[in-house]
């Protein structure tokens, strides 16, 4: 490199992150996160031998393998098959998810563009936040069916929305007043501003909100489904499981619905490291 | 105008400034302010804080309005003339974008003036060649010091080859020898790009080394008592700073500031706020 540039606080071998393609990313969050794992798994085997040792009831929890082997044995077949039933809940959730999400960030783009339109919505939002919503899954039944799994997807969406409204409209709406100004002196339109400043500036924020909400709209999901729906769904096989005194499948169930919670969150992490790289270089997490 | 003298870039002709709520006057920033800019001309605003000096590099950069008196740049009003991109913009903080690469941040202006994407290419590496940032194309601002992160910012602010360039204490920021070398810096994109400087500054030294002429303003409500002349002989270097004409001049602006009343300090705040700030403050209802 040319010499005498002065102060170097980063050298020319580490420029940008041109690197980080997928593969690496998986890579790097493996290592991330084999710790995390160890642990777990070790939790598990621990589990098992105090509960064999103390010989708990299975009914008040089932030992770790008694939970593996009902998966096992109900996986794709019999009254409490679970694989189908996580499938119809993941769809869902995901309908919820995607329908929310547009939503949320639809109205943020309102308010962050019309400062009469936030008067308005972000109040609205507030208060309608501090309802407990999930207390209108039996009405969402009742509006769209039992069996519709719209009536689940809409519950999960109204999980969706608020935080994701929220916080993709600060990412709007909080921007630096010096990027304004500079914005200003070239006489750039709104449109422009949108464009080059709040809406990439709103990316960190919307992706730590679907972080969130990945999660959320699965519990919306699935509580729903505790209020009546298709048999075929993770709510309704915890439900009628636990009824039934099966509680090993009952832990099987919940633990299905675990591992596509956090399946679900991995993957918007890693779009997020593709879509935003220098958000997490910025973090210091590379 | 007559054709013996030529028309300035800027002129500013009886300019006040208040702050205010209503009709309530707040704060009286600038009064009486006269002032001719000529093309190439590099000039430099030096006051105590809480002068009006940033806000009238503002008033000048159409970032807010004189309360009275007008403003002309080539021949057109300061609104106009940031219609038509005159105006290249250097803050005390760089106000760069992070997730855009050090090459990409100096082409926003390019794309904002439609500029087609090889002609963009171009223009930024020039650019970036000329403060000596060429080996960081595709760096992010984050990954930067504090001084290269500036000139990142003066790069962008040449990119479109504005008719004036105006910087609010750009070195502001820096340590005295990253200032220094940064001063030099600015002095030969200045003497290679004939571009017109005005230029905010609470650093004796740094107005004096750089300028062609030093506004020297009072305290609140700013004034303009004396302008200096620095007929230091260009190029100016290193060995400038300790020449006999140097003192002298560093000594008369000094004694001028002294005359005009108030104190330089290390902040150049209005309170411990800049202009812009305080701006918006006021314009929430928070001061007052």
């Amino acid at each position: 490199m040319s010499g005498g540039v002065g102060t170097l606080a980063a050298g020319p071998g580490r420029p940008g992150f041109g690197a980080s393609r997928a593969g690496g990313v998986v890579r790097r969050s493996f290592g991330f996160y084999l710790p995390a794992v160890l642990v777990f798994v070790g939790a598990l085997v621990l589990f098992e031998v105090v509960l064999d040792a103390l010989n708990v009831k299975s009914f008040l929890i089932p030992k770790p393998s008694a939970i593996l082997a009902a998966l096992r044995d109900n996986w794709s077949s019999g009254r409490f098959a679970l694989q189908p039933a996580a499938i119809n809940t993941l769809q869902e959730a995901l309908m919820g998810l995607v329908i929310g999400t547009v939503a949320g960030v639809a109205v943020a783009l309102a308010t962050a563009r019309w400062t009469t339109a936030r008067g308005i919505l972000l109040p609205l939002a507030v208060a309608a936040n501090a309802v407990p919503i999930i207390a209108f899954a039996p009405l969402l039944n009742n509006w769209f069916g039992l069996l519709n799994p719209l009536s689940k997807a809409l519950m999960a969406a109204v999980l969706v929305f608020f935080p994701v409204m929220a916080n993709v409209t600060r990412g709007l709406v909080q921007v630096e007043p010096g990027s304004l100004e500079l914005m200003r002196s070239y006489a750039a339109s709104e449109w422009t501003i949108l464009r080059k400043v709040r809406i990439p500036n709103a990316l960190p924020y919307f992706f730590t909100a679907l972080k969130v909400v990945t999660t959320f709209s699965l519990i919306g999901a699935i509580v729903a489904e505790y209020f009546g729906g298709s048999n075929t769904s993770l709510g309704r096989r915890i439900v009628e499981s636990a009824s039934a005194f099966k509680f090993d499948v009952t832990w099987g169930a919940i633990l299905l619905g675990a591992a596509t919670g956090i399946v679900f969150y991995l993957v918007v992490v890693l779009v997020e490291r593709l879509v935003i790289p220098w958000a997490a270089a910025l973090r210091g997490e590379t | 105008m007559t054709a013996s003298s030529p028309a300035p870039v800027v002129r500013i002709a009886g300019v006040d400034k208040t702050f205010g709520r209503g009709d309530r006057v707040v704060t009286k920033a600038l009064e009486a302010i006269d002032l001719d800019i000529a093309r190439g001309e590099f000039v430099s605003l030096i006051g105590p804080s809480g002068c009006g000096k940033s806000t009238l590099l503002r008033i000048v950069g159409d970032l807010t309005s004189p309360s009275t008196g007008t403003v002309q740049v080539n021949g057109k009003s300061a609104e106009q003339a940031r219609r038509d991109r005159d105006y290249g913009m250097v803050f005390q903080a760089p106000v760069l974008f992070d997730w855009r690469t050090v090459e990409d941040n100096v082409k926003l202006p390019l794309e904002i003036l439609g500029y087609d994407a090889a002609r963009r290419t171009a223009r930024a590496r020039e650019m970036l060649e000329l403060v000596e940032l060429g080996d960081f194309l595709k760096h992010h601002p984050f990954q930067l010091s504090g001084g290269m992160q500036q000139r990142v910012a003066i790069a962008r602010a040449l990119a479109f080859e504005p008719a004036i360039l105006l910087m609010d204490e750009p070195f502001g920021a820096l340590d005295e020898m990253t200032r220094e070398r940064m001063n030099g810096e600015v002095l030969r994109i200045w003497e290679q790009t004939g571009t017109t400087i005005l230029f905010v500054t609470h650093s004796i030294p740094e107005a004096v080394f750089l300028s062609t002429r030093v506004v020297v303003m009072s305290a609140r409500p700013g004034r303009i008592t004396k302008i200096v002349n620095v007929d230091l002989p260009r190029p100016r270097t290193d060995d400038t700073r300790e020449e006999r004409r140097y003192f002298e001049l560093v000594t008369e602006v000094r004694e001028a500031l002294r005359a005009g009343g108030g104190d330089l300090d290390d902040s150049g705040t209005i309170d411990g706020m800049d202009a812009a700030s305080m701006e918006r403050t006021i314009a929430e209802g928070a001061v007052g």
